[in-house]
């Protein structure tokens, strides 16, 4: 590793929040999520980024069967390369029928590149077991696949082997800032002085 | 109101009032004062009273209307100062009133007191408003309750008081009237309030009653002070009543409570009745009143001794917690509350009296739908409304509360939205967008610098026709199509394609002709008959073209008649005309003669070239026939033939008829058959007919030409002819002229979309022409991207957009002045349709009379226009230079992008190109367009040929965003592929600078010296040159397998990505239900296994090496230290006592890894126990916590023994008797070490270990005496163990064998698929029934092929001279053979090949690589046994602390023998210090053996491998041995050792440990002790020659000797060699060199004693030497 306190970085930041779920049949989930980048990229502020973080629980309201987390995201990448783009792994979790703590999802999204605002909904899946008898098993025991790191779904290396299903959406809203990234000759939108974007804050559409 | 100057105020007037009455009786006193103080707080407030005032005009009507009357009465009586007077009391008196319900008589009293002391201030206030609104008739009956209450203790006070006036001295009533003098002065106010309140109540009693009293009336007459009051209040003079006050006094003091109850009366008729009852309760305990009335004054006189002396206590209120009682409180609310009634409102109260309700619909008139409101609802407004003044006015006519329509509408206007919780529809969501960078803002043209503009772009708008105008009469069309047709006509005319191409022919034929003379002359040859086809396919073309342009000319002329016909018909039918269009046909006669032989040579010639085409088509064909014709025949012949053949054959072989008949029938099918398959017989070709060829030419010559001798028509089309008139026309044509006076036509300019400029609005004339003729300069700043003319037309004052124009953006070059007019068509869609004679547009239309022949014509038209550049002063053009359009497009301008502009597909199409070659006007003499200029002359000079190659990937070149030599060169770029690559020293390179600057030179230096060293070997780093080449060679090895990892490490499996849960057996399943039942805290608890964590998600820190040093065994101890040799002895003999008295060794444990060490603290004796905990932090290289990068860990655990020694150091001679110094000294007793890579994969090391001490401790024996039984036995085995625990936090999950990957992948193996098969089987079956036992029975060789494990058992030979050593002893040659394999260096497959890839290398290979794992050294070790003539397995086991590793067996006479093949050592099989641990399986050349016993530790195993319970045999009868021939090389050849090069490598590495000593000791000079060196050196090849064996004693003894007042302590190393790092290293843990003792000397003796084939034994003797 070398130090770049020297060398020219352009910085990354992103602001936003994990504004809730839609996971028709589940309820009381909570959402792990953490960073994937490449090796050109570093958080500035090491404490959330390096781990793995996680919201609180929610429960879904007598109307709305939605699941409202709003949890915020801050956080700061530095880097020297475009490649290794940042990415946000989620993944939820949440108790089963028995109350075992079971993964309920996992996907994965860059981070925008353009500055301002952006909703993505990410859709969300998990492994599916190889058999039906173990999909029973593991029902009944609680223990149903999990990827052995979250950060797979990040990469395409190795996803050919697994089989998943679809479970529900996650919807995260970002506030994307850059710094020198023009200066660098990387060109992500129409960001010139006069038209950088103030991202309004958002309000989450279904806090009721 | 309540300011502390108030306050304050009031406090002075009440200490004047005190110091007044002070000499005065002070009961008196203390009633007198408070009236004044309360007076004058009231003064100096009246605002706020009469803010009070204001709301009082609240309470119940009722008692206001009977109030009324009184006060009337009472008016003239009032004084000025009245109101003020009855508020403040009110304010002073109300908490009492909150108080004395619930109190007793006498306390009630005293609180009265307390209470109208000078108040806080705005608490007071603040009760008087609130009390103020509740005052209700509900008020009243509380009001009653307290004057009763209040009556009663005034007339309690006032019996008091008159008792004591009585008893007291006479000087009581002057000074009385003195009292009443100064209450004048002082307050004006009371007395003139006395009249009113006495005028009321008269009260008799005391000023304390009457203040009571008064607050009483002022409850009543509160409202007394009206607007009209106030008014007469300030500006009436009064007259002060001043009669009535002595009345009043003297009232106050003779009248008695009658007059109260009296006065009551007159005030509260209503309360009468109560008062009456009250006050004859009140006589009834008249006595008990009087003897209350005998203690009050010693209340009082506390009371106002209080007040004096607590001034400051005035302004704290001290009283009771209010409570008020719940009924109470319920009564409050109800007082407070208004709860309107649900009951309907009878009409009659609603509308003003004796009004019927009048009802406006049944009167006739609109009443809107009135809101639906719930009865309920309504009535309790309504009664609300009712409670309100001017209540009414919310109520109609009708008696209902006025109200609006309904405004809401009946159905909503808003889609309604069923989301819900849904996400909101995505019509309605707020979508977020971008800001878009406006395309064209900021392309201005580079360069223009001056902001006026440099650049003029001139658009001319001359003028616009209409080829078509919805107001268009019938004659109009026409006569547009007339001129149309006209237009095209002289077009034709001028071109005269007809003439060019008959000139063509003409000249085409004669060359024919020609070139048929020379043929004909010279017999042909093959290019002229070439050139004559090509010439008559030439002719043939053009005379087709001809053919066609000559039709095309005749059928314009022939329309052009047409249309005028019908003109002229339709204008007869029309009676007028509207166009002035006229039509002359000039007639050109000509010679009738010469045209008809003309005309006839034409067809002649045509015919005769017809014929010649038809008679070699004929030819042609003919030839193709006769082929046919002959294929026919022959295949007939064959057929023919063969039907002979079977007739013969049937006839000769015939017997019966029936048999012949069959044949026939056969026969008769099979030429059926045949004749279903047979090639129709071709036909023959017809004769082309002549006559009809030429029939037809005359046929289609009389159709397109003109006949032979009939005139050329030149049709004239002139615009001579009259308009009618309108006043002659019918009324639709008048309405359809007007229509069109009445338009007219403006040009809008768009320049980038934006308008700049517009036209005159032009009237449409007739003709349907516009004359604009403007010229609009505009100057540009911005890249012009289009140009756009938008033609509006004008009704009246509105207009629409009829076309839009594009107008190309003008070369660079075309400036103005030379570009000439062009005329731009346009079109419009619009539907229009008039009842008058105009046709309208996109309207059906027939000039048939049937109607038949529809026809739809649209508005259309021309606009003649011009764009150019401007022109400056200078005649400059103000054009953009070419090259100055930055990016973007290039659109006419300058260079075209070929692809840009005609599309990727657009490659193939050659039009396109052409196109575009002519709009970017190519160079075609650039060598550059040579290729393209090529295609396009083929392409443009005959049949478009397809390209007959395929471009694969044409637009790569776009793709790539730099270019090859560029990506070459560039650092970054190559850093990035490198890293991309995996290249070991960019494999996890983080931060790749940004810039290419940044890129430093020195990150490649590692990488291209690693690329260079490929070839070159550098010696220096090696002390061996043979240890170079080996270590090259293991490097490359090592890399190939890395490669070959990496690559499998990229082939996925699920269990790789997702973990689940296996499916669980039966037998799982019980075991879970079993577990069910299980007790949650067990008395014995075991280990629960803790959670494994996969390495990515580590980082630094989070892993921690945990060593837990519990004890440790036979620790050498020290031996007395004495400078004579024959002590040493005494001291042995000696040896129970000075074991007592002296302390044995002091050792400590320190532990060190990756440069952390720690230490343990310091234990006694040689059997220390520690048991502490030590955590060390681990490091993986480069932060990559990845599985293959944690394997391959070279990082080792050093455990070392230290014994720590004190010394006392001689003080200075002063302090002697105070303070010693010691000195601690450390000093190696013996270490172990246990790498990283073992710890990782086993996750846990439990075990004791075997300490590796040195061969000689100087200083240490490991006799200590006969002390017990168990130690002796110990120190048989002679040597130390350490007992340890080492696990990782977390638990990693260590990286899975490669193995099965490897099989998998391209690792083949040249094994028989069977025998793999089968050992895969065993394999699983053994790890299946004994998952801790470990079985191989296939391994894999340097060159990644899996070989079966017993090809590698072979007896081999030892180095002779191994033999030849001790002929006699087998026993010798045994244990020298197991030295020789154990000083091979042994490096673990795992750190070398960083991964649990386990390679197995042949003895040749190992040998010569000298570096191997366990399993390489058994195998040699067994090679070497079993041709020393022993039976000798190879053990697959584990072992502490390798994990599975790799042992020898031996049987002998004596018994079983286990061979650490490392270590040299052997263990009988009974040893428990064994490291061996579990036996896994027994290897030998014939078979590999698995152990199925109940016990796998060596102790207990029973190594008869006969015995098929015990031991599963691989080769069985049932499969049984397939030969397998060994891999293992016949013999082993030996290179000779090298002494000379033995010795200088010893002279090597004993100056760079002298060195490296020197250079840890930075601080300290490091003195050698020469003398001691040469003696070491001297025992060091005893110590080879015994081999280690225990020769201490006497070389110390010998040491001791020579250098007599010396401590020594010191001890030999013996390692094996391989590099001389491991060497230094070593030496260093040793710590020798950290004595800071200031007068140390050092010895170090290195010796290498070299073995065959390059093995050496390294010695290193360290000592240190501290003079005492």
């Amino acid at each position: 590793m070398e130090k770049t306190s020297n060398s020219s970085v352009f910085l990354l930041t992103v602001n936003g929040q994990i504004e809730g779920a839609n996971f028709p049949d589940y309820d009381n989930l909570y959402c792990k999520y953490c960073y994937v980048y490449g090796h050109d990229w570093a958080p500035t502020t090491v404490s959330t980024v390096e781990k793995h973080c996680i919201t609180q629980i929610t429960s879904k309201s007598s109307q709305s069967h939605k699941l409202i987390w709003n949890f915020p995201l801050e956080t700061t990448f530095k880097s020297t390369n475009p490649s290794g783009w940042p990415q946000l792994v989620v993944s939820v979790y949440g108790p089963d029928v028995f109350g075992n703590d079971v993964v309920r999802g996992y996907g994965a999204t860059h981070i925008p590149f353009t500055p301002g605002q952006h909703i993505r909904t990410i859709p969300m899946f998990v492994p599916e077991p190889t058999w039906r008898l173990q999909k029973f098993t593991g029902w009944l025991l609680g223990r149903r696949p999990e990827y052995t790191d979250p950060k797979v779904v990040a990469h395409g290396e190795g996803r050919e082997v697994t089989r998943v299903r679809s479970q529900g959406f996650v919807t995260v809203s970002f506030h994307i800032m850059t710094k020198d990234m023009k200066r660098m000759g990387y060109d992500t939108g129409p960001t010139n002085s006069s038209t950088v974007q103030f991202a309004t804050s958002s309000q989450s559409r279904d806090a009721q | 109101m309540a300011a502390s100057s108030d306050i304050r105020e009031k406090l002075r007037m009440k200490r004047r009032a005190l110091q007044d009455t002070l000499v005065k009786n002070k009961n008196e006193d203390d009633i007198q004062a408070l009236v004044p103080s309360a007076k004058f707080n009231v003064d100096n407030q009246p605002t706020a009273m009469k803010e009070a005032e204001g709301s009082d005009e609240d309470p119940g009507e009722s008692l206001r209307r009977t109030l009324r009357a009184q006060r009337e009465k009472r008016k003239t009586k009032l004084l000025l100062e009245q109101p003020f007077v009855q508020d403040e009391d009110v304010g002073e008196v109300s908490p009492t009133q909150y108080n004395s319900p619930n109190e007793g008589p006498s306390s009630r009293v005293d609180d009265s007191v307390v209470s109208t002391r000078p108040p806080t201030g705005s608490q007071r206030g603040v009760s008087v408003k609130s009390e103020q609104p509740s005052s209700s008739l509900h008020l009243d009956t509380f009001v009653t309750r307290h004057l009763q209450e209040k009556l009663r203790a005034a007339r309690s006070k006032g019996e008091s008081l008159q008792q004591q006036e009585t008893s007291k001295d006479s000087s009581e009533p002057v000074s009385r009237l003195q009292r009443l003098k100064d209450r004048d002065t002082i307050t004006r106010f009371d007395r003139e309030a006395d009249p009113v309140s006495s005028g009321r109540h008269d009260d008799p009693l005391t000023l304390r009653s009457r203040v009571k009293f008064q607050e009483q009336a002022r409850r009543v007459e509160k409202d007394f002070p009206t607007t009209e009051e106030a008014y007469n209040f300030f500006t009436f003079n009064y007259e002060p009543d001043q009669p009535s006050k002595p009345e009043s006094k003297s009232k106050m003091r003779q009248k008695q409570r009658d007059g109260v109850e009296e006065d009551d009366r007159d005030e509260n008729g209503q309360e009468e009745a109560e008062v009456e009852e009250e006050d004859e309760a009140e006589e009834d305990n008249q006595d008990q009143n009087e003897f209350q009335s005998e203690e009050a004054p010693l209340v009082r006189n506390e009371d106002n001794l209080f007040v004096i002396d607590h001034l400051p206590q005035d302004f704290v209120e001290v009283r009771k917690a209010e409570y008020v009682g719940f009924k109470k409180r319920v009564q409050r609310d109800c007082e407070l509350l208004f709860t309107p009634s649900f009951r309907a409102v009878p009409t009659s109260v609603k509308l003003p009296e004796n009004t019927m309700p009048r009802f406006l619909e049944d009167e006739g008139l609109y009443v809107g739908q009135r809101p639906a409101v719930s009865l309920t609802n309504k009535n309790i407004s309504e009664n609300r409304i009712l409670k309100m003044a001017e209540g009414s006015k919310w109520f109609g006519d009708d008696g209902k509360i006025l109200a609006l329509p309904d405004p809401i509408k009946e159905s909503s206007t808003r889609p309604p939205l069923f989301h819900m919780d849904e996400e909101l529809d995505p019509a309605l969501q707020t979508v977020y967008r971008k800001a878009m960078k406006s395309q064209y803002a900021n392309l201005y043209i580079a360069g223009a610098t001056d902001p006026e503009g440099d650049y003029q772009l001139d658009v001319d708008v001359s003028g616009l026709i209409f080829s078509h105008h919805p107001l268009f009469s019938r004659e109009h069309v026409l006569a547009s199509r007339l001129a149309q047709l006209y237009d095209q006509y002289l077009s034709r005319q001028q071109n005269n394609l007809t003439g060019h191409l008959t000139e063509k022919l003409n000249g085409l034929r004669k060359a024919l002709r020609n070139m048929m003379r020379i043929h004909g002359e010279q017999g042909s040859s093959e290019a002229l008959q070439h050139r004559i086809s090509e010439y008559s396919l030439e002719v043939r073309n053009t005379r087709q073209l001809r053919d066609l342009e000559q039709e095309k000319d005749r059928t314009l002329l022939r329309s052009i008649i047409k249309v005028w016909k019908e003109i002229k018909s339709l204008r007869e039918f029309q009676k007028y005309t509207n166009t002035p269009f006229k039509l002359f046909l000039r007639r050109e006669n000509v010679d009738r003669a010469l045209d008809e032989w003309e005309y006839e040579g034409e067809i002649l010639k045509e015919v005769l070239e017809l014929e010649a085409e038809s008679e070699e088509q004929y030819q042609k064909k003919l030839a193709e026939y006769n082929k046919q014709l002959e294929d026919w025949k022959l295949w007939r012949k064959k057929q023919k033939a063969k039907q002979k053949k079977k007739k013969k054959k049937s006839q000769t072989q015939d017997d019966t008829e029936e048999e012949q008949e069959e044949e026939e029938e056969q026969d008769q099918t099979e030429s059926e058959d045949q004749f279903e398959e047979d090639p129709v017989k071709p036909e023959v070709p017809e004769r082309p007919d002549i006559d009809s060829l030429e029939r037809w030419v005359r046929e289609k010559a009389s159709r397109i030409r003109r006949k032979p001798g009939e005139a050329i028509l030149v049709p004239e089309l002139c615009t001579s002819g009259g308009v009618t008139a309108s006043d002659l026309c019918p009324r639709a044509e008048v309405a359809r002229r007007e229509d069109v006076s009445r338009r007219s036509l403006f040009i809008k300019i768009l320049y980038n979309y934006k308008e700049v400029s517009r036209t005159d609005s032009c009237s449409l004339s007739t003709d349907f022409r516009v004359h604009f003729g403007q010229i609009f300069n505009l100057k540009v700043l911005n890249c012009p991207q289009s140009i756009n003319l938008q033609v509006f037309e004008e009704i009246g004052s509105s207009y629409s957009l009829l076309a839009q124009v594009f107008v190309p953006v003008p070369d660079p070059s075309v400036v103005t002045g030379r570009a000439p007019i062009e005329e731009i068509e346009f079109s419009s869609n619009q539907h229009v349709m008039f009842d008058h004679e105009g046709v309208g547009s996109d309207v059906p239309l027939s000039f048939e009379s049937d109607g038949s022949n529809k026809l739809t014509l649209l508005t259309s038209g021309k606009l003649s226009c011009c764009v150019s550049w401007g022109i400056g002063e200078e005649g400059v053009p103000l054009a953009p230079p070419l090259s100055q359009h930055p990016g973007g497009t290039h659109r006419g301008l300058g260079h075209l992008d070929a692809v840009s502009y005609i599309g990727a597909s657009g490659l193939y199409d050659m039009k396109k190109i052409g196109e575009w070659a002519v709009q970017s006007r190519l160079d075609p003499n650039d060598p550059k367009n040579t290729s393209i200029m090529h295609l396009l002359k083929v392409a443009s000079s005959g049949e478009v040929t397809a390209p007959d190659y395929f471009r694969l990937e044409h637009l790569q070149e776009e793709f790539n965003f730099v270019s090859d030599e560029e990506m070459e060169s560039s650092k970054r770029f190559r850093l990035l592929r490198l890293r991309n690559q995996e290249a070991p020293e960019f494999r996890n390179y983080k931060f790749v600078p940004l810039l290419e600057r940044e890129v430093s030179d020195k990150v490649f230096q590692d990488y291209e010296k690693r690329l260079k060293d490929g070839e070159t070997i550098d010696t220096r780093q090696h002390l061996n040159p043979h240890r170079a080449v080996v270590a090259k060679y293991l490097q490359q090895i090592r890399e190939s397998v890395i490669n070959r990892f990496i690559l499998t490490k990229h082939h996925y499996q699920l269990s790789d990505l997702v973990i689940e849960e296996e499916i669980p057996s039966i037998g799982i399943l019980g075991i879970n239900l079993f577990k069910l039942a299980e007790s949650k805290r067990p008395l014995k608890p075991q280990r629960i296994e803790r959670k494994k964590v996969t390495a990515q998600n580590l980082s630094d820190g989070d892993i921690k090496l945990l060593i837990n040093v519990i004890r440790a065994h036979n620790i050498p101890i020290r031996k007395p230290q004495s400078s004579k040799p024959g002590q040493s002895s005494q001291s042995a003999v000696q040896g129970s006592d000075w074991y007592l008295s002296q302390v044995q060794v002091r050792p400590f444990v320190e532990v060190s890894f990756q440069r952390t060490v720690l230490q343990t603290t310091t234990a006694d004796g040689p059997n220390p126990s520690w048991n502490e905990e030590l955590q060390l932090p681990f490091n993986a290289p480069n932060g990559d916590y990845s599985t293959g990068s944690l394997q391959s860990v070279k990082d080792e655990v050093f455990i070392n023994i230290f014994d720590e020694v004190l010394y006392e150091t001689g003080p200075d001679d002063k302090s002697r008797a105070t303070s010693i110094h010691t000195q601690i000294e450390k000093h190696w007793l013996g270490s172990v070490k246990i790498p990283f890579s073992t710890i990782y994969s086993q996750s846990k090391i439990d075990g004791a270990f075997k300490v590796n001490t040195p061969a000689v401790l100087l200083g240490y024996s490991r006799e200590h005496g006969n002390t017990s039984v168990y130690d002796q036995w110990r120190s048989t085995q002679g040597g130390t163990f350490v007992r340890l625990f080492i696990t990782v936090e977390p638990q990693l999950v260590p990286g899975e064998s490669v193995r099965e990957k490897i099989k998998e992948a391209e690792f083949n193996s040249q094994e028989d698929e069977r025998l793999l098969q089968a050992s895969e089987k065993f394999e699983k079956h053994a790890a299946g029934g004994y998952p801790d036992r470990p079985c191989i029975t296939t391994v894999i060789d340097l060159s990644g092929k899996t070989i079966f494990i017993t090809r590698y058992i072979r007896p081999l030979n030892p180095p002779q001279e191994f033999l030849d050593a001790f002929p006699n002893n087998p026993q010798e040659a045994t244990s020298l053979v197991a030295r020789y394999v154990s000083l091979i260096p042994s490096l673990p497959d795992q750190v070398s090949f960083s991964a649990t890839c386990d390679l197995l290398s042949t003895c040749d290979q190992f040998l010569t690589l000298l570096a191997g794992d366990e399993q390489e050294h058994a195998v040699l070790l067994c090679n070497y046994f079993l041709f020393l003539g022993k039976k000798a397995w190879l053990i697959i086991g584990t072992a502490i602390p390798e994990g599975p590793t790799a042992y020898v067996l031996t049987h002998e006479q004596s018994g079983y023998f286990i061979w650490n093949p490392s270590s040299g050592q052997f263990y009988e099989k009974g040893d428990t210090f064994c490291p061996l641990q579990t036996v896994g399986c027994l290897v030998n050349s014939d078979n590999v053996w698995f152990n199925i016993q109940e016990n796998p530790s060596p102790l207990h195993t029973n190594f008869d491998i006969t015995k098929v319970k015990m031991w599963k045999p691989f080769f069985s009868r049932s499969f049984s041995h397939p030969g397998l021939s060994s891999v293992q090389p016949e013999e082993l050849a030996y290179r000779q050792t090298d002494k000379a090069a033995a010795a200088e490598l010893q002279d090597r590495v004993e100056k760079i440990l002298k060195e490296k000593i020197m250079e840890w000791r930075p601080r300290h000079p490091t003195r050698w002790n020469r003398y001691c060196t040469t003696t070491l050196k001297q025992f060091l090849p005893k110590l080879e020659q015994s081999r280690g064996q225990d020769v201490a004693e006497g070389h110390r003894v010998e040491l001791q000797n020579l250098l007599g007042d010396y401590r020594i302590s010191g001890f030999p190393l013996h390692l094996p060699f391989s590099e001389v790092g491991p060497i230094i290293e070593a030496v260093h843990s040793t710590g020798v060199h950290n004595i800071h003792s200031s007068n140390v000397e050092f010895a170090l003796a290195v010796y290498i004693q070299p073995y065959p084939n390059n093995v050496p034994s390294v010695w290193v003797y360290l000592a240190s030497l501290v003079r005492t």
